[in-house]
């Protein structure tokens, strides 16, 4: 099963967890992105989130698909969250469930490192004295 | 025939807009749509790298565009 949401409500990480969870599973494997508060030592005010939700949902549901394929899991959950995000919110939980918990720890560091790269969602560093899209210059 | 292309990111300050319309030939590529977009806004040269997505689907160059087509310019993503 999988579990896919682009939302700009905050994140239910207890709900999340909830969700992956079940019987035939021994092991959980989550990861929580949380917005730090400095990027290079640079002090971050804030962060804001876009994304291009159809496609994302698309890509999202390709990278849930992969996992499925190559790992044996129970169930998959990408949540990821748009808007204005302050320091310490979380803009992200991926969550797997899989009979052992090796299939889970790798399963889950393959979603969140591909959902980096493929998954159409921006991210804008704002400091001080100015903002930056993240990634986009050399 | 004029397409009409989504814009996100940095695309969207680029552009100063969240989409914009594009004039193209019949039967034109992905390809010239991104060298007619440079022409256009040239500051995307600049960008580390940019993708086309067709109806939410990453496209390759020699894609042949139509007019129904849903088009959006895709900066490096960094999400998560």
């Amino acid at each position: 099963m999988i579990d896919l949401k682009v939302t700009e409500e905050p994140l239910d990480i207890p709900g999340c967890i909830d969700w992956v969870m079940s019987p035939q599973s021994g092991g959980i494997d989550v990861f929580i992105g949380t917005v730090r508060d400095a990027t290079k030592g640079k002090p971050v005010v804030r962060l804001e989130f876009e994304s291009y939700i159809p496609m994302a949902l698309s890509e999202m549901s390709k990278l849930a698909g992969q996992a499925m394929a190559k790992w044996p899991l129970h169930k998959v959950l990408l949540h990821h969250r748009t808007g204005i995000l302050q320091i310490g919110e979380v803009p992200v939980v991926i969550a797997v469930s899989a009979a052992h918990r090796a299939a889970a720890f790798d399963a889950c560091r393959f979603l969140i490192d591909t959902l980096k790269q493929t998954v159409p969602i921006w991210k804008k560093e704002i400091f001080e004295d100015g903002e930056v899209w993240v990634a986009a210059h050399p | 025939m004029k397409l009409n292309v989504l814009a996100f990111g940095i695309a969207k300050d680029i552009f100063g807009a969240s989409a914009v319309e594009v004039e193209m030939g019949d039967a034109a590529t992905v390809a010239n749509l991104k060298t007619a977009l440079e022409a256009q806004y040239p500051r995307l040269k600049q960008l580390t790298s940019f993708m086309i997505a067709v109806n939410n689907e990453y496209a390759d160059t020699d894609n042949v565009l139509q007019q129904r087509d849903e088009v959006a310019i895709i900066p490096p993503v960094s999400g998560g």
